[in-house]
């Protein structure tokens, strides 16, 4: 069970999408009251399904504890206060001959990395292009890109291989790189382009009146106020991309170049 | 330069990650360096240069396998004879594909109303809890464990043994305790691709409340104040106020979720590899096109899959005209 249990990121994602946050000046007394009383039930309820969703983590976070033997003949929780609980199976995970954990966690970081840097900035600037630039077929190729969504991964296996294997780059970092890259496209250039539209217009045309380019356009003045959106889908793009058995699988070949 | 394909010790992987990184910035730098040079150039140059990256990597990784799956479909299970629509008769006449392509609208179904509702649900109570962080935390943890991890994790909640012996599986022991007899949950049909569902609803749900509890804060406060004004309150808020101001993010989540859903694969791989009568479209596609090795009955599966998703995307491109009109 050597399953890397990533640490949980800030859940707090993008704010202030539909301008910023408004923040009341002072609340009134009788808000506050209102907030205490709607807030008793609503933490009861909130704190019973927290608990309902973590059961199962919390099983086999026990589980990990426990000898081989002890797992297959009784439940975790028979002998929840009773047990004997060791650090053997970290032991094995961390340190035996048989698995090199930290070879595996090296190859996770070194293949997330860039698979979530490339294709948040390669959609960052396809979606300042279809939210921010005029030109011919504009919405027709915004749509396609939506709609490529559909495609599922599998589809996709078996012409990248071939092609990977031509190119004579199968089996190394690149191709699974790209094809991460490829993957998460669709989705990002359709997230962050609906961030990118809800920002001002007159906030674009005061740029450029004021005699800025694209290029100065994108970084200056669109980039800041996306911070909260890139941040949101980077988490996201790392979770996929880290737990991902798929890609890694097909593409890395069975040398082990992946965890 | 062998080490930037075959990378075996720490400081080659490393290396050539950065050389990646590296290579990556400078020739987007380059592509952006040209075109800001001269005035006044043309649209259509900016938006080659901006999207036509993306546009590419999608052309070659996205569009022209589809294309290639879609010619596919209609040959046979070496690809080189023209068979009409022969793979489609069998996809939808013979037995077991049915219950296939009826599990996966069960799926599809399902999941995106269920872990929506509860993500919407979760993201208005923690909103006014006092737990707010921890219980965000909690409900979000699924999510980033891996759908692999998610089967393992869900086998200590399923698993069955006789009534006679101690149980493993969490359910099965609280069906004893309340006095019933323990169920086979991964084994008998039809309720199994329920007890599935319920695993993806689980991880799914954070996602959801994330992105709704995202929306629900940057509702305007002058609106609230407004609608509180005017005494509306409870349930009454909730349905004029709060579902209308965050209908675009909920109308991405469900799409989000929904096209996950279609493509979900590790659940139903892991935890019973499409046996007993739980097979989605997406297992179904890998085990003839990879395992049995029948590109064409593969190949039409993923159609009908496609196929399937055309309503949600229709769906959204029309939202999002709605959007573009009122800009």
């Amino acid at each position: 069970m050597s399953q890397a249990v990533p640490t949980t990121p800030d859940v707090d994602a993008p704010r202030g999408r539909k301008g910023g946050d408004v923040k009341p000046l002072k609340e009134s007394r009788s808000d506050k009251a209102a907030r205490k009383l709607s807030s008793k039930p609503a933490s009861i309820i909130a704190i019973c399904l927290a608990v309902l969703w973590t059961i199962p983590t919390f099983g086999l976070f026990v589980t990990s504890f426990r000898s081989p033997s002890e797992i297959r003949s009784s439940g975790w929780w028979s002998t929840l206060f009773t047990a004997e609980y060791s650090l053997d199976n970290y032991n094995d995970a961390l340190f035996s001959g048989s698995t090199s954990f930290a070879s595996y966690f090296l190859n996770s970081i070194v293949i997330t990395l860039p698979a979530v840097i490339i294709p948040i900035t390669i959609a960052l600037l396809a979606s300042y292009a279809f939210a921010w630039v005029d030109f011919k077929g504009r919405t027709f190729l915004f749509v396609a890109v939506f709609a490529l969504q559909v495609i599922p991964i599998q589809v996709t296996l078996v012409p990248l291989l071939t092609q990977y294997v031509s190119w004579g780059i199968a089996g190394s970092f690149w191709p699974i790189w790209l094809s991460h890259t490829i993957f998460a496209l669709p989705l990002a250039i359709f997230l962050l382009h609906n961030f990118m539209k809800d920002i001002p217009r007159e906030l674009v045309e005061a740029a450029r009146v004021d005699g800025a380019g694209h290029v100065k356009i994108f970084f200056q003045v669109l980039m800041p106020l996306l911070v909260p959106a890139i941040a949101a889908f980077g988490i996201f793009q790392f979770l996929w991309v880290w737990n991902d058995l798929l890609v890694g699988l097909t593409f890395g070949s069975a040398k082990g170049s992946h965890r | 330069m062998d080490w930037l394909l075959n990378a075996d010790s720490i400081a080659e992987k490393l290396g050539v990650m950065v050389v990646a990184i590296l290579l990556f910035v400078v020739v987007m730098g380059l592509i952006l360096f040209l075109v800001d040079r001269p005035r006044n150039i043309p649209n259509w140059v900016v938006a080659v240069a901006f999207s036509g990256p993306a546009i590419l990597l999608i052309g070659f990784g996205l569009l022209y396998p589809g294309l290639k799956t879609i010619r596919d479909s209609f040959y046979n299970r070496t690809s080189d004879v023209f068979v009409g629509l022969d793979n489609y008769a069998t996809a939808f006449t013979r037995d077991e594909f049915q219950i296939v392509l009826r599990n996966t609208a069960i799926w599809v179904i399902l999941v995106p109303i269920a872990a929506t509702l509860l993500g919407l649900i979760y993201a208005i109570v923690v909103d006014r809890s006092r737990f707010e962080k921890v219980a965000k935390t909690l409900i979000f943890l699924p999510m980033a464990i891996s759908m692999v991890g998610a089967s393992i994790i869900w086998k200590f909640m399923y698993e069955y043994k006789p009534a006679s012996r101690p149980q493993i599986g969490f359910l099965n022991q609280i069906l004893v305790w309340i006095g019933l007899e323990p169920q086979k949950f991964l084994l008998d049909a039809p309720m199994n691709t329920f007890w599935l569902i319920v695993v993806m609803i689980w991880i799914q749900a954070g996602f959801a409340m994330t992105i709704l509890a995202a929306a629900i804060r940057a509702i305007p406060e002058d609106i609230v104040e407004a609608a509180r004004l005017d005494g509306v309150s409870g349930v009454r808020m909730f349905r004029y106020i709060t579902v209308p101001s965050i209908r675009p993010a909920l109308v991405v989540v469900l799409t989000t979720i929904a096209i996950g859903t279609l493509k979900v694969f590790d659940i139903v791989r892991t935890m019973t590899g499409g046996r007993f009568e739980t097979s989605v479209v997406a297992n179904e596609f890998y085990t003839q096109a990879l395992r049995q090795g029948d590109n064409g009955l593969g190949a039409a599966l993923a159609v009908i899959l496609f196929v399937l998703v055309v309503p949600i995307i229709v769906y959204n491109v029309r939202q999002l005209r709605k959007s573009e009109e009122i800009r």
